[in-house]
């Protein structure tokens, strides 16, 4: 218990998904104008690792792992050449469940989440979490504590860079760093922050 | 229809994905740390662009739009499989510096992006072009930060020495910071800085203007 515990934590803060290894930078940046937004794509993102990375394991150790299907009497046969469409192909299905499970069940929700739910499929943290998971060999566990983790990460690092740019629209930029080129630059400085995180030993 | 010399080159400088369109940053700062693995990067992005361009907008007639996510889904990652294969199969040591890298090219937003952007309403040929003029853009921001960041902070350019190093008897103390992962967001800030002081009209407006300056005592 401890060892996921502390597993959760070190992808929460030292492995951040968004900070140190500068995934799902695309919507990172582009999506993070106003905490209100932030906070839905954040709890989206949440849900949809929670569910996707243990999936992916169950797949992966079952499925395409060498010698995985040895019950139907392939004993040396590795699918993992097939692994990254698997993958993309579980991320666009759940997240096309979780919409339309949402539409019908959560309206609120799925209101207020809108055209960030699709958006999600593309968004490389959840992709590149499952590739980690599956690199590193993380017990079934070991990756719901992984993907949770992440998901939580990437929902803290977008939150956080969000309360930065609503203070920092009213400052006065230089003309060329204006927008996009100002925010490159805050988010290094909080990446130089939560890489301060790193001395954490667990 | 816009002729095939400049469908190759506005993504260069007029509307390169990574400083203009916000599309595949992730990698960009990811795999700069080297150059000779940057240069495998956008060897490989650039090829999976074209091709997947290429061959969407060969079937974009076919496809019914309500599964066409799908469809465009299997088609890149088909395409990064084989890329990863080759990787794996001929530079074995790059493909493991890559690492997920790789991989994660089936969410670069470059290739959707061109993909719903441009392969969807234009013929085959000329698809091809953008997405080779698309990852040309992309490849000329990753070789610029690749370059600044493995001169500064290890003194050599693809793994010649150009500065000698303190430890190696030479008189460059190399520059830590640039190895670390926050440069990258540094560097690509510059340069969008820079890009855009050539080229004012991609500065974006503020959303709040300040008013010309007040003495205290008017304020009150």
């Amino acid at each position: 218990m401890e060892a996921l515990l502390s597993l959760f934590v070190q992808a929460v803060f030292i492995e951040n998904m968004a900070l140190q290894m500068f995934l799902g930078m695309c919507t990172f940046l582009a999506v993070s104008k106003k905490v209100e937004t932030a906070i839905g794509l954040g709890v989206a993102v949440i849900v949809v690792q929670l569910i996707t990375v243990p999936v992916n394991n169950l797949i992966f150790n079952y499925l395409l792992r060498e010698g995985a299907l040895s019950w139907l009497g392939f004993n040396d046969l590795s699918l993992q050449f097939l692994s990254y469409l698997c993958y993309i192909g579980v991320i666009a299905a759940m997240v096309q469940i979780l919409e339309m499970f949402l539409d019908k069940f959560v309206p609120a929700l799925y209101n207020a989440l809108g055209v960030f739910l699709p958006l999600i499929t593309v968004n490389c943290a959840i992709l590149g979490t499952t590739l980690f998971m599956a690199e590193r060999d993380y017990t079934f566990a070991e990756s719901v504590a992984f993907g949770s983790g992440a998901g939580v990460g990437w929902a803290l690092a977008i939150v956080l860079l969000a309360g930065i740019r609503e203070k920092l629209k009213y400052s006065d930029v230089p003309e060329g760093l204006r927008g996009l080129g100002i925010t490159f630059i805050t988010v290094g400085l909080m990446s130089l922050g939560f890489m301060s995180l790193g001395g954490i030993s667990l | 229809m816009a002729s095939p010399k400049k469908v190759l080159l506005t993504p260069l400088v007029e509307n390169n994905p990574i400083a203009l369109q916000i599309l595949g940053v992730c990698s960009a700062l990811a795999v700069t740390t080297q150059l000779s693995v940057t240069l495998v990067m956008c060897v490989a992005l650039t090829s999976v662009t074209a091709f997947s361009n290429f061959f969407i907008s060969i079937i974009r007639h076919h496809m019914p739009s309500s599964i066409r996510i799908i469809v465009q889904m299997t088609i890149i990652a088909s395409l990064v499989i084989t890329v990863d294969q080759l990787l794996q199969a001929f530079a074995y040591e790059v493909s493991k510096s890559l690492s997920v890298f790789v991989g994660l090219i089936i969410t670069n937003c470059i290739v959707m992006g061109r993909a719903e952007a441009f392969a969807m309403k234009n013929p085959p040929g000329i698809s091809f072009i953008d997405g080779i003029g698309n990852g040309l853009g992309y490849s000329l921001v990753l070789i610029t930060v690749a370059t600044i960041r493995e001169l500064f902070g290890s003194g050599s350019i693809l793994g010649f020495q150009i500065l000698p190093l303190i430890e190696n008897g030479g008189w460059y103390q190399g520059n830590g910071l640039m190895l670390l992962s926050p440069s990258a967001f540094f560097i690509i800030g510059f340069f969008i800085w820079l890009l855009r002081s050539r080229r004012t009209e991609q500065v974006e407006s503020n959303e709040y203007k300040l008013a010309p300056h007040t003495t205290a005592e008017e304020a009150f």
